[in-house]
């Protein structure tokens, strides 16, 4: 364990990617293949079910430490971090109190990381509060302060400390001798459960399976001058920029994998996705987007992300919000990459593919529209060109987005190959411009981690019946300057506080840009804003200029059934 | 804990017991406008206007602010207080054990451990005794005296940190942690950059490094108040100040202690690659730290940490205690609960968040030292919980 918390501590003192990787390489060059392997699916951001209820590790800190419930609450309002308001809290080992049941201690020593993990998991259903309280004050009396905080990080089930499992791959392909690709592919294909595995997995001479692994994903930067400046509007393909979530579909020998950008594997959140894919033929990789449609409805993003980052999927969610998936690119075809292939070649190759399995056009209605439900129900759609012979017959239709339910235009150009990352040129997203109204700060609540000393998470509001009704919580898109300014004002104007969040007098106006409207039980003005961030603080508005209910609910779809 | 001397005799409970049954009405100190305030005898404790008459606790700006016609300090923080005030202020001092009577109200001044010359206030009037804790620490530090329990009817304290996650490392330990810091940034060829306030944090650390690792470099900021500090009879090792034109500067040796207001600052390209950090209390938050974004954090503060706080408080065997600075409400909530009429006492400067480097400009002296101490240049609002407040426990 202590050497996990070093490493858990020295990736959290550094920013630099490189001390992050060599600091990886040292833990993984020096620990046991075991804990190794523990460490990996840790820091991989493996969740763990809570072997310890919350309610009862805060009591039983809070009585170890000699402290009330309530001051431990308090701590946490300070800290923003449990883990590290429990280890700050807890006396020294050696002033730990003897436990009343004198029989022997469950843990002496040093376990290792796997030690812990297994001993956790070994408590996973214990119901004996006794046998619980007895099992943590053991595990405090064996850790030193700096160790407890990554103990309780497991214990609460997340041990995040801004490790991405590209950073990982690299660490262990510096390791292995191979490259970092290869190693990611090891890493999806089989995660190492065990000491074994994991020595496995740094054997540079094991070809290994490629698995299921995606290609880079090749993103489209945003268009930055006027668009005329692309050249003829004949060498680009123009699609919509649908509002759901990027994928990759990977079909081979039958096994099927469902790859977000990050490249995250979220084969498991979208199961019908899944099996429609099972139908393409082997050696096939689709990229495109993931979009929430119910009988031909677009239900728009936030029931996306009921589905996104799941590892199981209930059946009346699937019913709720079914899932789509529009194809814009193929990058393999009969186990062939493609991605050297201009554009043309690859459309014309990927529309032969989707037609066989049936596949047309996407066709969608926006959310809420009024058409009637029950369109069709397939799975896998292609993305169509939007016609449009020059630029100001596209721009014309850019302006339908909204009332489309989509973001705006790609812009790709005809004869350019599958890029890789970033790469400007090639690939432009032409998005509407967002939508953006001026609203009051309301209440004001410290951030976590990094941001937990000063106010950053704002709830805003706008005015309705003569009162500011809440509508939207931007996390603050202000400089770091202006963070320290509003913190201030925050404290200085604090009317009521509720643990870590204070209601303050209102008197700052924020411009909030957004990118739509949709119904909300979450905000008492019954519609919530997608996506609002801070544009800018608007000192030369008092709140009396700031917008009303009334704006925001003409464009809210679907339409809010009472209008305000 | 320490015993507590017994400084007088036991409290007239009759006076006192008055005295809280009618709060308001006879109480010694009052805040005001200009801040805490005595009416029978007056004059105001660190306030925060001008007055005629200031009794400091300390010379850190926001306790000790200029213009006042007449102030009134320990004999051992004359030259420091004389040092942020000018030539021109009129500065009467009171030795150990001495007291003055102003108006009928006896004031004696006892050491708080804070910074060099900080006092408690001792107020007895009628038979009732009130102290003012000013800023204050149960550590060791080696450039002031060290903190006095005194015995009180009414105890004002402080709270900076007054929730029991702060509980603070031994110095000692830190010191090592900073002289193995200094140690491996020489080794890498890099000089240290130590921030850390220059009225008293700055001096201490001075005092507690191995000066023997390399030279000391003091911020002229600093390198003033060492002077005041030196001449006021404290013992500290060789501090370098930087020469006017200098261009470079203890390259990669130096250990390097400047204000807060100096990080990002172009004076500290006088000592190429360097690795920068931070000693304060508030290093124990790993958000702080984070947030703060120097290479390291040391945790050592000027301020007592809880179990100090709640030392002091039991050391007083005050039955009413007003809690002022920091994380007052809670810690006002955890005295009651132990029995003791414990309520908040709303001063113009009270908050919770640590200072943030460069976000202020400075003070008079041009440095962050409003937040002087760990304190948070934080103006709050009044948001005292009397109303909560319950009977204290016979």
């Amino acid at each position: 364990m202590r050497r996990f918390a070093d490493l858990y501590w020295r990736l959290d003192g550094t920013t630099s990617i490189t001390e992050k990787v060599q600091a990886l390489r040292d833990y993984f060059a020096a620990a046991h293949p075991d804990d190794a392997a523990c460490a990996l699916a840790v820091l991989g951001g493996a969740r763990q079910s809570r072997a310890v209820p919350l309610p009862l590790l805060r009591r039983q800190a809070a009585a170890v430490a000699g402290i009330p419930a309530w001051l431990l609450e308090e701590c946490y309002a300070q800290t923003g971090d449990l883990a590290e308001t429990l280890a700050l809290v807890l006396p020294p080992s050696d002033r730990l109190p003897p436990p009343d049941d004198p029989g022997p201690p469950s843990v002496t020593g040093d376990l290792g990381l796997a030690g812990h993990v297994a001993r956790l998991a070994g408590l996973r259903g214990q119901k004996d509060e006794e046998v619980i309280g007895r099992f943590l004050v053991d595990t405090w009396r064996v850790l030193a302060p700096r160790e407890r905080i990554v103990w309780h990080k497991l214990l609460t089930g997340g041990c995040r400390v801004g490790v991405s499992r590209s950073l990982l791959a690299r660490a262990l392909a510096d390791l292995a001798g191979v490259d970092p690709a290869t190693m990611i592919a090891r890493l999806v294909a089989r995660a190492p459960l065990d000491g074994a595995a994991f020595t496995r997995l740094l054997d540079a001479t094991d070809a290994g399976p490629d698995g299921l692994r995606p290609y880079p994903f090749f993103l489209a930067a945003p268009l930055d001058g006027p668009v005329e400046a692309l050249g003829p509007r004949s060498d680009w393909q123009a699609e919509w920029k649908w509002d759901g979530i990027r994928a990759q579909l990977v079909q081979r020998d039958g096994a099927v994998a469902v790859w977000t950008r990050g490249e995250d594997l979220a084969t498991e959140a979208f199961p019908e996705i899944a099996l429609a894919a099972a139908g393409l033929p082997t050696g096939t990789v689709l990229d495109g987007e993931l979009l929430a449609v119910r009988g031909g409805h677009l239900l728009g993003f936030a029931p996306l992300q009921r589905r996104s980052g799941r590892r199981r999927v209930t059946r009346p969610l699937l019913v709720e919000v079914p899932c789509v998936f529009v194809a814009y690119d193929i990058v393999e075809a009969d186990g062939e990459d493609l991605r050297a292939l201009a554009l043309t070649a690859r459309r014309a190759r990927m529309e032969r593919v989707l037609s066989a399995v049936g596949a047309e056009p996407a066709a969608f209605l926006p959310p809420g529209a009024t058409a009637p439900a029950g369109g069709p129900t397939a799975t896998l759609w292609i993305s169509p060109e939007v016609p449009g012979v020059g630029w100001d017959d596209l721009a014309a239709r850019r302006v339908e987005s909204r009332q489309r339910g989509v973001e705006g235009l790609i812009l790709k150009r005809r004869d350019s190959p599958y890029g890789s990352g970033r790469t400007r040129g090639d690939w432009w997203k032409w998005k509407i411009e967002p939508l953006e109204i001026d609203a009051v700060l309301l209440y004001a609540q410290s951030g976590h981690g990094r941001r937990a000393a000063l106010h950053t998470d704002y709830t805003l509001g706008v005015w309705h019946e003569g009162r500011l009704v809440t509508v939207a919580k931007a996390y603050s898109g202000l400089s770091d300057t202006e963070i320290v300014e509003v913190d201030r004002i925050v404290r200085a104007t604090t009317r009521e506080r509720h643990g870590p969040v204070r209601i303050v007098e209102p008197s700052l106006v924020f411009q909030i840009a957004f990118e739509g409207v949709a119904p909300s039980t979450r905000h008492k003005a019954g519609l919530a804003l997608r996506f609002p961030r801070i544009v800018r603080w608007r000192r030369d508005k008092g709140i009396a200029d700031a917008g009303g209910l009334a704006d925001l609910a003409r464009l809210c779809r679907p339409p809010l059934e009472v209008v305000p | 804990m320490r015993q507590v001397p017994c400084r007088r005799g036991p409290a007239a409970a009759g006076a006192a017991a008055w005295l809280r049954g009618r709060p308001g009405m006879s109480d010694l100190l009052e805040v005001t406008e200009s801040g805490l305030y005595c009416a029978a005898g007056d004059f105001h404790i660190d306030p925060w206007r001008r007055v005629p008459r200031a009794v400091i606790t300390h010379a850190h700006a926001d306790h000790a602010r200029p213009g006042c016609d007449r102030y009134l300090c320990a004999a051992p923080g004359k030259l420091v207080l004389r040092t942020r005030l000018g030539p021109g202020a009129t500065i009467d001092s009171l030795r150990r054990g001495e007291s003055l009577s102003i108006n009928g109200v006896r004031v004696s001044l006892v050491p708080a451990g804070h910074v060099l010359g900080s006092a408690q206030v001792r107020l007895e009037h009628r038979g009732v005794v009130w102290v003012v804790t000013g800023d204050y620490k149960m550590a060791a530090d080696p450039t002031c005296d060290p903190f006095e329990p005194v015995e009180a009817d009414v105890l004002v304290t402080e709270s900076t940190f007054g929730l029991p996650i702060y509980r603070w490392p031994d110095p000692a330990e830190v010191a090592a942690e900073i002289n193995a810091w200094w140690r491996a940034n020489q080794e890498a060829g890099h000089a240290s950059i130590l921030f850390a306030y220059a009225l008293g944090k700055a001096q201490r650390l001075a005092a507690l490094v191995d000066p023997t690792i390399g030279p000391i470099v003091a911020h002229g900021a600093v390198a003033k108040l060492v002077r005041a500090y030196r001449d006021s009879g404290v013992r500290l090792p060789p501090i370098d100040g930087v020469p006017a034109g200098a261009r470079s500067v203890g390259h990669g040796r130096a250990l390097v202690i400047a204000p807060p207001s100096a990080a990002g600052s172009r004076w500290l390209r006088l000592f190429g690659e360097a690795s920068t950090a931070a000693a304060s209390g508030w290093m124990m938050l790993r958000g702080v730290r984070r947030r703060r974004g120097f290479d390291r954090g040391f945790v050592l503060s000027d301020h007592a940490d809880f179990p100090g706080l709640v030392a002091a408080v039991e050391a007083s065997r005050a039955r009413r205690v007003l809690v002022t600075h920091g994380s007052t409400e809670a810690f006002a909530r955890f005295l009651r609960e132990r029995g003791l009429d414990a309520t908040v006492l709303p001063t113009r400067f009270t908050g919770e968040a640590p200072p943030d480097v460069g976000a202020d400009g400075g003070d008079d002296v041009g440095e962050l030292e409003a937040g002087a101490a760990d304190e948070p240049p934080v103006v709050e609002g009044a948001h005292g919980d009397g109303a909560r407040s319950v009977e204290p426990v016979p």
